[in-house]
């Protein structure tokens, strides 16, 4: 199984767009491409779920793993999902508090510049 | 479709197959009309997670055994059975997460998937020993107090 990955420039955001279902048979090709964008220096990453159809613990991991390697090459990681089950899942692994979840690619690239916002604690 | 009204099927420890396993969890449970869309995806997703596991206790081991699913449809319930021939785990033996606040929860890629089967069907069973896990996923179809 094949996820569509296409990626758009929204300076100073790259943004992933990923249409499929994320498993174990997919997560590579997403967790491969994660790593070509940030490590090709787009640090400033929007990983957009709108069109994934379904995502399990694997596709979390791979997730938790950009935030990761985001945050360690100086960037972040914002989140785009309207998914109820996928929210859900965050939600469940309290990773909604890890990292930032919005509605809209228009909404997460709007705001503070990335590497000047505070996170609040707790 | 067996005669006492479950399904059976046996895929290859391949991640590929995982597809497969929640298409017909999701249709063998979607043929009881008591259970709502919600509750059907709660099932395929949690099953995904129980078959996941099983494929990479395969795969630490190199075995090229099948692993078997089974799927019953019974009075007040469904449950999935999903039994590997791994080397077993011990569930109480699973760290905690660090919390969300610790700089450490980004190490912690993996682990998240019996969590959520806990959460997601009102009941989980895991029998597991050196000859494999079998985990046994319940939904109930009329509405009951999650266990």
């Amino acid at each position: 199984m094949f996820l569509g990955l296409t990626t758009s420039s929204r300076a100073p955001w790259t943004v992933l767009h990923v249409r499929g279902e994320i498993d174990m048979a997919s997560a590579p090709q997403l967790r491969q491409e994660v790593v070509r964008v940030i490590d090709r220096g787009d640090h400033d990453l929007v990983l957009d779920l709108t069109e994934v159809a379904f995502c399990d613990s694997t596709g979390i991991g791979v997730v938790v793993a950009a935030v990761k390697r985001a945050r360690t090459a100086g960037g972040d990681v914002r989140v785009v999902c309207v998914n109820e089950r996928l929210r859900e899942m965050f939600a469940i692994t309290r990773l909604d508090r890890v990292f930032d979840l919005f509605d809209l690619v228009d909404e997460a690239v709007a705001g503070a510049v990335p590497g000047a916002e505070t996170r609040e604690a707790g | 479709m067996d005669a006492d009204g479950g399904v059976e099927l046996e895929i290859p420890a391949h991640a590929e197959f995982l597809s497969l396993v929640r298409a017909v969890v999701a249709t063998a449970a979607a043929l009881d009309p008591r259970l709502g869309d919600e509750r059907i995806e709660d099932l395929r997703l949690a099953v995904s997670e129980a078959t996941t596991n099983a494929i990479e206790s395969h795969a630490q081991l190199g075995s090229e055994e099948r692993i078997a699913i089974r799927c019953d449809l019974g009075e007040d319930r469904i449950e999935v059975e999903v039994q590997d021939q791994g080397e077993g785990f011990d569930p109480d033996s699973l760290s905690p997460m660090p919390p969300p606040t610790d700089p450490e929860r980004l190490e912690y890629e993996h682990g998240l998937g019996l969590p959520l089967m806990r959460v997601l069907a009102d009941e989980t069973r895991i029998r597991t020993g050196a000859d494999g896990t079998a985990v046994s996923l319940v939904v109930y179809t009329t509405p009951r107090g999650r266990s």
